[in-house]
């Protein structure tokens, strides 16, 4: 048989998987499953300019459908995998048929965090993930309706952003006491929430959805305390769950997603996996992890491309974000988990435009920039040659940030 | 159609047809040219695009702006004519642009 690779999830992961594959010389078939009905689209946009309108559909393809075909690229768009069997080396699908693989690509990402509470299967309560997921929130939007958004993580701010320039009323509720509380110094969280404020967004923090009230359509959202606010429609950004499943069926190991090493390789030497829905080990970082980026994604399908064509790719980048919210744009580079200190680089409590480093001794962890591309491209080299820092230099704007590498 | 042409760093060359709007980046990823990432999409967020411009081509191409120009003063081996190719709309007047792609893109 010709040897076909199959890519199971048509996501940015499988995207670049089934590109990487031609670049290094795949000769064999390549077959992309995908349970959404389109070619693989970008994510970010969804929270940003799709949801805002200015950007259509096939804008978000990450390239166009016949551009799969041309490069010998076979995409099976919304049908789903319902196993895997590995001793026969073949997926098996939910509408019973079945594919052959000569080597396997799990890129089957993840799915939104359910709000377990009642009324939370109300319509009107929306979620943030796909394509079909923003379609069903545009088609409510009318100027002035009331949206409440559970979630003040990036996802949620995002929105609110993207839904205040829609002329919406927007609330955002966080259920810990500062917005991206997970991810962020209390100063990057008071910036945004003064930001989000100043732009009409009404920000409750500490405050925990018990319910979501309504007879056959949402019209309120009701808080540990008692307290209620009145909704027309509600955004749930709580965070993803890995889609680990089809792996852990098949008896890959799976803990906090699917368990693989640098090279992208599951604990079967046929199967790799690419993307949020894998753990992997990051030698910069010094520790695994499971991340949720596109690079991420992007660079673990590389990693996972070379090895099927049996050559070895490392994947050892740091991790890096973005998250654009009204004119910020916000780069992040490094996991900040750990730090002992931040340092800031301009002024957090009025402008639109600093950076907050977050150093362990004399290394740094992470940064966020915004509205600073070049302290973000500098902390990049910075991580990556684990370069010693001097707080002065971090802090002191008069310097050229590129001078902040020289020791 | 404009046709766009990529010489990766190994010396191997792609003549391109890139429809008039699209960005010199898209090309590249739409024909599956790996030496440009573009792991932002395209919102000039993340430098893995870089590529520099012909000379012949750059006056017509254009000077970086704002975070483009910030950023590609940091990219790796940065030369007078590089540009973030996210940034770089085609038109008819870029019919036969020449851009070469870095070695690395980080």
């Amino acid at each position: 048989m010709n040897k076909r690779v199959v890519i199971v999830g048509a996501s940015h992961a499988g995207a670049q998987l089934a590109s990487s594959l031609r670049q290094e010389g795949w000769q064999g078939q390549i077959l992309m499953i995908g349970e959404e009905p389109f070619a693989p689209y970008q994510r970010p946009p969804l929270s940003k300019e799709y949801l805002r309108g200015e950007k259509n559909a096939d804008e978000l393809l990450i390239r166009p459908a016949e551009m799969y075909i041309r490069h010998g690229v076979e995409l099976l768009p919304g049908r789903c995998v319902r196993s895997v069997d590995r001793t026969a080396k073949r997926v098996l699908m939910e509408d019973g048929k079945s594919f052959d693989y000569h080597k396997l690509a799990l890129c089957t990402g993840a799915r939104v965090r359910q709000l377990e509470v009642p009324g939370a299967d109300l319509p009107g309560v929306h979620y943030l993930r796909t394509l079909a997921d923003v379609d069903a929130i545009r088609t409510r939007l009318v100027p002035g309706c009331r949206v409440v958004i559970v979630g003040g993580g990036y996802i949620g701010l995002e929105s609110a952003a993207a839904l205040r320039k829609c002329g919406v009323e927007v609330s955002v509720l966080e259920v810990q006491s500062r917005l991206l509380a997970r991810v962020t110094a209390p100063q990057v969280s008071a910036f945004y929430q003064r930001i989000h404020a100043e732009a009409g967004v009404v920000i409750h923090t500490g405050w925990s959805v018990v319910a979501i009230e309504g007879e056959d359509r949402v019209t309120g959202v009701v808080g540990a305390d008692g307290r209620r606010l009145p909704a027309d429609m509600v955004i749930v950004g709580i965070g993803v769950i890995p889609n680990v499943e089809l792996a852990s069926q098949c008896g890959l190991k799976v803990d906090n997603g699917i368990w693989v090493d640098e090279f992208a390789s599951t604990d079967d030497s046929d199967i790799y996996a690419a993307g949020d829905c894998t753990n992997h080990p990051n030698r910069l970082l010094g520790r695994r992890v499971r991340l949720e980026s596109v690079p991420n994604a992007m660079e673990q399908a590389k990693s996972a491309a070379a090895s099927i064509c049996g050559r070895q790719q490392c994947y050892d980048a740091y991790p890096w974000f973005w998250s654009d919210q009204y004119d910020l744009k916000l780069q992040i580079a490094g996991l900040s988990e750990g730090y002992d200190r931040v340092i800031l680089r301009g002024d957090a409590d009025a402008g639109r435009s600093f950076v907050a480093w977050y150093v362990c001794g004399d290394k740094l962890l992470a940064a966020d920039c915004i509205n600073r591309p070049k302290e973000f491209m500098v902390a990049k080299q910075l991580l990556a040659g684990a370069l010693p820092v001097s707080v002065e230099r971090l802090a002191d704007e008069s310097l050229d940030p590129k001078l902040i590498l020289k020791i | 159609m404009p046709i766009i042409h990529y010489i990766e760093p190994n010396g191997a060359e792609y003549e391109i047809d890139v429809p008039v709007g699209h960005t010199v980046m898209q090309g590249a990823v739409d024909n599956m040219i790996d030496g440009i990432l573009a792991e932002c999409g395209g919102v000039c967020s993340c430098a893995t695009c870089h590529c520099y411009v012909d000379e012949a081509w750059y006056e017509r191409v254009g000077e970086p702006q704002g975070a483009e120009k910030m950023m590609l003063e940091m990219v790796v081996e940065p030369e007078p004519t590089s540009r973030l190719s996210c940034q770089i709309k085609v038109t008819e007047e870029l019919d036969g642009l020449v851009v070469r792609l870095p070695p690395s893109q980080y």
